[in-house]
């Protein structure tokens, strides 16, 4: 079983992590850790992936990103040929401008394929964004940290119901809180 | 400290035996734990282990019930080997313990005895009042503390309602990987 080092670049639009992280899941490949920041209006993930993974198949599944996959193992290798594909951005116009109301979800549990995307999913159908994003594995224990953007008009309440409806049905424990400002 | 504390745990108490910490995830570490009555035998053996659990080692300066796999509001702390402690209690049990009092917030990070491998920042009171009941006779105690203590008690206050200090991850940078997991300068609350 490899371990490989996902990173995808592109412009933010809604969708992006629910599309990777579910087309990763997809394959049945595990993500362990990963990391998500916006630089300007382009989003940069990085994942440490587990299990086999096509590269191809992510690409298909999100043309306009530049997805590239590093083999770990083969970082070891005296002459290491890291396996990369490059892709031209599809320039889009990045979603109209709403700074809504920042919140920051947690979740843990239990190691389970697909937490991210279906978390993700739910926000997404809400025209949440998340704009930060860590996940750690530490031995069984899954956790993943967001920062959410929600649009004001968002019913907060039913969106908290979905997502503990969504953590249930995968054992997973999962909090949203309005988020503190950071400059007091 | 303050003059009125009493002694932490009953001149009675028996000796108790460590118990096994539990992992997250775990159904315990997520459910509200139930008030006790502070003169159950049972209740008071609980308390005894706790304490031995927390001595077990160096690096454990709080457990809570849940933790060791009993859901009932019982808490044990002892922060006096931290470089971060200024008033100290020693050794502390409380039973049905109740934040009443909270000031003057900080972020810090910490670590829990069940969440092995990680570390997060977490905002807490800084000055605090806690009170709560002594194991078998059941006095009410009232304390008010500072600092490092005053995380530790929060912390494990937070574990007697289910929370985790992941649940208060004020940001999605805010959650770590302990670099050093054998360095005694590790937080365990
Ligand atoms: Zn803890």
């Amino acid at each position: 079983m490899g371990l490989s080092a996902v990173t995808v670049l592109g412009i933010d639009r809604p969708g992006v992590i629910s599309e990777v992280s579910g087309a990763i899941a997809e394959q049945g490949a595990n993500i362990q850790d990963s990391t998500m920041t916006l630089l300007g209006d382009y989003v940069v993930m990085t994942l440490l992936v587990s299990g086999t993974l096509a590269a191809e198949k992510l690409r298909d599944h999100c043309p306009d990103l530049v997805i590239t996959t590093v083999e770990m193992d083969g970082l070891r290798d005296p002459a290491p040929s890291p396996r990369a594909w490059f892709r031209p951005f599809a320039r889009t116009s990045p979603g109209e401008a709403d700074d809504g109301v920042g919140f920051v979800l947690s979740v843990h549990g239990a190691d389970r394929p697909g937490i991210i995307s279906a978390v993700s999913g739910v926000l997404a159908c809400e025209r949440g964004t998340i704009t930060g994003m860590n996940s750690r594995l530490s031995g069984d224990l899954y956790v993943l940290i967001a920062d959410v953007r929600i649009p004001g008009d968002v019913d907060v309440a039913a969106l908290m119901r979905r997502l503990a409806a969504v953590g249930a049905g995968l054992g997973a424990e999962i909090t949203f809180r309005p988020a503190v400002p950071e400059l007091l | 400290m303050t003059p009125s504390r009493a002694p932490m745990t009953a001149p009675t108490a028996p000796a108790g035996t460590a118990r096994e910490v539990l992992d997250a995830p775990h159904t315990l570490l997520t459910t509200m734990a139930a008030p006790v009555d502070p003169a159950d035998p049972r209740v008071v053996e609980a308390a005894a282990d706790l304490l031995a659990t927390l001595r077990r080692a160096d690096d454990r300066l709080g457990v809570s019930a849940p933790q060791i796999g009993l859901g009932w509001r019982l808490l044990a702390i002892d922060v006096s080997s931290h470089p971060r402690t200024r008033s100290c209690a020693g050794e502390l049990v409380l039973v049905n313990p109740r934040l009443t009092q909270a000031a003057r917030w900080e972020t810090a990070r910490e670590g829990c005895l069940s969440v092995p491998g990680l570390v997060g920042e977490v905002r807490r009171a800084t000055r605090i009042t806690v009170t709560g009941q002594r194991p078998g006779d059941g006095e009410s105690l009232t304390f008010h503390t500072d600092a490092f203590e005053a995380r530790c008690l929060q912390h494990q206050l937070d574990h007697l309602d289910g929370v985790l200090f992941l649940d208060r991850m004020p940001t999605a940078r805010a959650v770590h990987r302990a670099r050093h997991p054998q360095s005694p300068l590790r937080h365990h609350v």
